[in-house]
């Protein structure tokens, strides 16, 4: 088998003068059920200890950024989905706030509100797959269902919302596509009365189990300064106890108004920065995610939720980097218009991107099983590594 | 089984024409062809059925219910299937033993059920060996297991493999340290008459007997789900990490004689720690003029413990449990289970010098106390379903479409 790229040098170590043996070459993915979308791990390993693991990304690049050029600024909405399809209603939310700052477009503030409520459900919704894909990663496949029940109750309001139950495609350039329909909110405020105590029932089934932790706490432990050195973001950078949020410390949108914690990690169980600490942050986060949601649906204005864009959109030339605080992290979106009708260039910065170049690092003396525990708690989403 | 041929033979229902060993032979080859083809084969397919619709219900779902009343045929149904498919046979793979490995793991789980009784007279041949019999053929699974993992020619396969070989050889220890204390309770290493030691009512079993018997039951069920591959312990077939671990290349029946050795082994895994700890067959009931009344409800309280033990508890445990690290397992096995096994083991062995006729008062207080643990573990749940208000009518609860909609 050829692994263009990682040609691993065969090492012949004699132990104690007598036995040779080599070290295993192990290919994890592009399919394996645990490398969630098409993620490739070339591994050496010592039988179960891995010596390395090097990531192998780009099986999920599709040029968007190159897209962006040539479908023009409104046209690349869609596109934006799909830079991390289990979060999209973040990067919706990033390419338009650039396409407003470079337009000098204010939003209403009944937009601005629908647009947090997207977003914070679009929390729940990601923050769900990656608690529950954990547990399954680690063999415990009924927590996995039980998010995975909640998030189908979230997808059917994110249909209601905005007739999609994925790629959303919810956000404009000005504002939202649609208000929200009669009756979301108290769709919205039932979903949350038993959502919240769920996560209780969620902690009891699986967070403090004594197996799971053993086999989270401790484990791949990124230390404060490890954590800034690598440019991690998001739940990973917090998990580490760094209290850094960009709706916090940036704040965009109606974020200044809203009441919110910034959970980070305490190394409770271990060593701060562990994968249970990256872990029960996003636990905590779907708790303060819903603490927003029920003051969004309070304090909700009246009014339009577009203002008014022209079809032909042409920013005047200029450049900007607005930053989002997506599911994983702080993403970035530097976008240059040269006043056409076209962007000039796009850049989006996402924080998996950032998080998988930790893995050779991360994965080095650790048993082959904790790699699956250190993917799922850096919570990798391979289109958003690739774009 | 000998005496009923013996019995048969002397009032001459069976022609003397052909010497006895000829009817005792084909008498065994008869029992043990319907055990195996019409209770062991079905009760590893059923056992998958089973699992199914209980994992479906902790995970609200429905599982399968298309395939027969509530999807009972399901598991024949999947079997076709399989036999449908194609063989594949890996260019790469060591073909034969490739094809022989799957017949060594179903040959080590069916001729358990050799030594396994069903009721007192119900057993193919009750060896006086039997329960190391039965632990010698439990640990031919490994080696087809090994032999799976080795001539996939697929690393994930060799890795399922090896973790198996070490985690089965590794619980064998703890698991046979645990067997002991029934055999020096009882005397005997006979099945029939270790159950024969034992009496109909729960303070007679052995696993009330004395304290270190009912340790000897826990280390013996921990190390019975790790001989099984079964969660937490699933580490030969971690899905999510080996991908299907030594099964990795196998497709069509090949595949599903492994994990029919797994299912069925839920059974086996039942049978021994009923035959040891929980009484096996005993009824209360003499019931001398019905043989077969008797054999009847004998067979049925020996299956209902056995499937509640082997096959309902573990389920349980593999839908709630996450899996443990091959570290973690080794540690488990070596530092805790291997010293509680050898604890237990002098333990009963003083307890039975001490007290050769056991000592009533210890056997209800461990009775009353396992009892009680179940009573507060049953309130506890009761408890969290009212809490969390998830009656049965709440179980399909959608809380969008009961919402309150002004529109």
């Amino acid at each position: 088998m050829g692994l263009a790229g990682f040609e691993v040098e065969v090492q012949r170590q004699t132990e104690g003068g007598g036995l040779v043996t080599e070290d295993m070459t192990l290919n994890m993915g592009p399919q394996h059920p645990s490398t969630h979308g098409v993620l490739r791990f070339v591994v050496r390993a010592d039988g179960e200890v891995m010596k390395e693991a090097l990531p192998d990304v780009g099986y999920l690049h599709r040029s968007i950024e190159k897209i962006a050029e040539k479908v023009g600024w409104h046209g690349f909405l869609p596109y934006t989905d799909r830079v991390d399809y289990v979060a999209a209603m973040f990067c919706n939310h990033g390419w338009a706030m650039a396409c407003e700052q470079l337009a000098g477009i204010a939003v209403p503030r009944r937009g601005e509100y629908c647009r947090v409520i997207a977003d914070e459900m679009c929390r729940l919704h990601s923050h769900l797959l990656s608690v529950g894909s954990m547990a399954m990663d680690l063999g415990a496949f009924t927590p996995f269902t039980h998010a995975i029940r909640e998030r189908e109750y979230l997808n059917d309001l994110f249909e209601e919302l905005c007739g999609a139950r994925l790629t959303f495609h919810y956000m404009r350039i000005g504002g939202v596509g649609w208000d929200l329909p009669p009756g979301f909110g108290d769709k919205l405020a039932h979903f949350l009365d038993r959502f919240e105590p769920l996560i209780d029932e969620y902690d009891r089934l699986i967070s403090y189990n004594k197996i799971y932790t053993e086999r989270l706490a401790g484990v791949a432990v990124i230390s404060p300064q490890d954590a800034i050195d690598y440019n991690l973001v998001g739940p990973n950078l917090r998990g580490s106890g760094i209290r850094y949020d960009v709706r916090r410390d940036d704040p965009y949108s109606v974020y200044p108004e809203l009441d919110f914690e910034v959970p980070v990690g305490r190394g409770e169980l271990g060593v701060l920065g562990d994968c249970f600490d990256r872990y029960i942050v996003r636990v905590r986060e779907m708790r303060e995610s819903c603490r927003i949601l029920r003051q969004c649906l309070r304090q909700i204005p009246d009014g339009p939720v577009i203002a008014k864009v022209p079809r032909n959109f042409k920013p005047p030339a200029g450049d900007c980097y607005v930053r989002v605080e997506s599911a994983r992290g702080d993403m970035g979106w530097y976008v240059v218009s040269d006043g056409t009708a076209f962007p000039h260039r796009c850049k989006i910065r996402t924080g998996s991107f950032a998080a998988i170049s930790m893995i050779p690092r991360l994965s080095r003396g650790l048993m082959l099983a904790d790699l699956v525990a250190v993917i799922a708690s850096l919570d990798l989403v391979a289109p958003e590594i690739d774009r | 089984m000998s005496e009923l041929v013996d019995r048969l033979v002397a009032n001459g229902t069976l022609p003397a024409v052909l010497p006895l060993w000829v009817w005792q032979l084909g008498a065994m080859v008869l029992f043990g062809s319907i055990v195996v083809f019409l209770f062991v084969l079905p009760v590893a397919g059923i056992t998958t059925w089973v699992e199914r619709r209980i994992m479906a219900r902790m995970q609200s779902r429905i599982g399968p219910n298309r395939t027969g009343p509530v999807g009972f045929l399901q598991w024949l149904a999947d079997g076709v299937k399989n036999l449908l498919k194609e063989d594949i046979v890996p260019a790469a793979a060591d073909a034969r033993l490739f094809r022989a490995a799957p017949y060594v793991v179903i040959v080590g789980f069916v001729a358990t059920f050799a030594a396994i009784p069903f009721s007192s007279a119900l057993i193919i041949a009750d060896l006086d060996i039997g329960i190391l019999y039965v632990t010698a053929v439990t640990a031919l699974v490994v080696v087809g297991i090994l032999m799976a993992g080795w001539s996939s020619n697929n690393k994930w396969a060799l890795l399922g493999g090896i973790r198996s070989a070490a985690q089965i050889v590794s619980y064998e220890i703890p698991a046979g340290l645990s067997i002991f204390p029934a055999v020096l309770l009882a005397g005997t290493l006979s099945m029939q008459g270790i159950i024969a030691a034992q009496g109909p009512a729960p303070w007679q079993w052995f696993v009330f007997d004395n304290p270190f018997a009912f340790c000897a039951f826990v280390v013996l069920f921990t190390a019975s789900l790790a001989e099984g591959n079964r969660t937490p312990f699933d580490l030969p077939e971690a899905e999510s990490e080996l991908v299907a671990g030594f099964a990795t290349e196998y497709s069509g029946m090949r595949n599903l004689l492994f994990f029919m050795a797994e299912w069925g082994n839920l059974y086996v895994i039942g049978a021994i720690a009923t035959t040891l700890f929980l009484g096996g067959w005993q009824i209360p009931w003499a019931l001398e003029g019905h043989p077969v009344l008797r054999h009847l409800l004998e067979t049925l309280t020996f299956v209902v413990k056995a499937s509640v033990v082997g096959i309902l508890l573990p389920i349980w445990l593999r839908w709630t449990l996450p899996r443990v690290r091959v570290d973690q397992m080794m540690v488990m096995c070596w530092k805790y289970l291997v010293p509680i096994a050898l604890v237990n083991l002098l333990g009963t062995a003083m307890w039975v010098v001490a007290f050769p006729n056991g000592l009533l008062p210890i056997r209800l207080a461990l009775l009353a106390l396992t009892v009680c643990a179940a009573a507060l573990f049953v309130r506890r749940v009761i408890f969290h379903l009212r809490n969390a208000r998830l009656g049965r009518e709440h179980l399909s609860f959608n809380p969008l479409a009961t919402a309150r909609s002004p529109g």
